[in-house]
């Protein structure tokens, strides 16, 4: 059972203050969609999450110590997809650390093929493998269904599903609606 | 970091292209030499020592820019940041590889370049031991440089400017190991450079990507 607990978090972006004042809890089985207009801060409050944006003020505490004081620490519980791909065109998906997870996104047949080959959707599904193969029981997505077809979205869904069931959380930004029973929302 | 190391070096097996072009132009560059200085071997003998150091610096430099220019555009130093290493542990595994993609093979190069330029047979040995702490320096402080210039416009200028002043008392020292009558001394201080180097270069090149990757 774990407890993200953030307060009062404010980040700026250069010389802008694009975040201020948000709190939320999250448990373990917990999802917090992020929902705002474009530049309202949903990437960036996802980065400031993940360690890789530092917070301007207010506090971030998992179980109940300070989540950012150590930041390898911080990034072992995380399981990060970006709006980027982060896929490399010359390594094969099974290279990319998809492993087990490849057969649930339905990329196994092309475990073996550089991943130039792959289209838009399914370099996106192998983001999404390399995030269900990590162990991470915090999952820090962004837009994570950009790209995705019907059928891959239902699928993502019910791999989030049992993220859940399995005791992780998940922090998704969103534009579009993800069918995830009990989501809270968080207006940006 | 080991898994890193790994990984970056099946990518540049797999780029290959990009990994000769270095090794190209070290070769290269040292042959242009004799075409403009004449082929007589007093002359080239003198300055052969010179001409490979500056050459392997210029042909290290090369590879510097998609060091983490490529992680940087595709996302991937997110997932680097994040993969539990320390942002020094990052920078050292890329300082590693680009040792052992450019610094390594150049230094299997440079021993034939140098007989071509005419090096007396006894002082090449020396011209290797001491591009082996040179072309390590060079790694680290072009990851420095690599990571203080990402995401900076013209990044690929940039990067010279700040690596090739840094190298300069490596340049220095190395060479006057190979023509000094009694290498030692300068010997040590390349060690001494190098150990110098090996902390402080991925940590400030540590610092310099967290701060890239805000």
């Amino acid at each position: 059972m774990h407890l993200l607990t953030a307060s009062k978090l404010a980040v700026f972006r250069g010389e802008r203050l694009v975040l201020s004042d948000i709190s939320f809890t999250l448990a373990s089985d917990g999802v917090l969609l992020l929902r705002g207009p474009n530049g309202a801060g949903k990437s960036t409050l996802l980065r400031a999450i993940a360690g890789l944006t530092p917070l301007a003020a207010g506090a971030l505490s998992w179980n109940g110590e300070n989540a950012l004081e150590d930041l390898p620490t911080h990034a072992g519980r995380i399981a990060w997809l970006g709006h980027l791909d982060a896929v490399k065109p010359a390594l094969t998906p099974a290279e990319h650390g998809g492993g087990p997870a490849l057969g649930a996104v339905g990329l196994a047949a092309y475990a073996n093929l550089p991943a130039r080959l792959l289209s838009a959707g399914q370099k996106r599904r192998l983001a999404i493998a390399r995030v269900v193969a990590s162990a991470a029981p915090l999952w820090l997505l962004d837009e994570p269904t950009t790209g995705l077809d019907g059928a891959s979205t239902e699928k993502f869904c019910a791999l989030c599903e049992a993220h859940r069931a399995g005791g992780g959380m998940i922090i998704a930004s969103t534009h579009m609606p993800l069918d995830l029973r009990a989501a809270e929302t968080l207006e940006l | 970091m080991i898994a890193l190391i790994v990984r970056e070096l099946r990518l540049s097996l797999r780029h290959g292209a990009d990994t000769t072009a270095s090794l190209l132009f070290f070769i290269i560059a040292g042959t242009l030499f004799p075409f403009a200085l004449g082929p007589g071997p007093a002359t080239l003998s003198a300055i052969a020592a010179g001409i490979v150091w500056v050459c392997a610096l210029l042909a290290a430099l090369l590879p510097l820019d998609r060091l983490f220019g490529a992680d940087f555009e595709d996302g991937t130093l997110d997932l680097l940041l994040l993969s539990g290493l320390p942002a020094y542990g990052v920078a050292f595994a890329k300082a590693s590889v680009h040792w052992l993609t450019t610094g390594l093979p150049l230094l299997l190069i440079a021993g034939p370049l140098a007989v071509m330029l005419r090096m007396p047979g006894g002082r090449i040995p020396l011209l290797l031991l001491t591009l082996v702490p040179g072309t390590m320096l060079l790694s680290l402080l072009g990851t420095l440089a690599g990571a203080i210039t990402l995401g900076a416009r013209r990044a690929a200028v940039l990067m010279p400017l700040i690596t090739l002043p840094l190298m300069i008392p490596t340049l220095i020292f190395g060479a006057a190991a190979v023509t000094a009558p009694h290498p030692a001394a300068a010997l040590y201080m390349l060690a001494a450079m190098l150990l110098l180097a090996l902390p402080l270069a991925p940590l400030g090149a540590g610092m310099a990507l967290r701060i890239a990757a805000e």
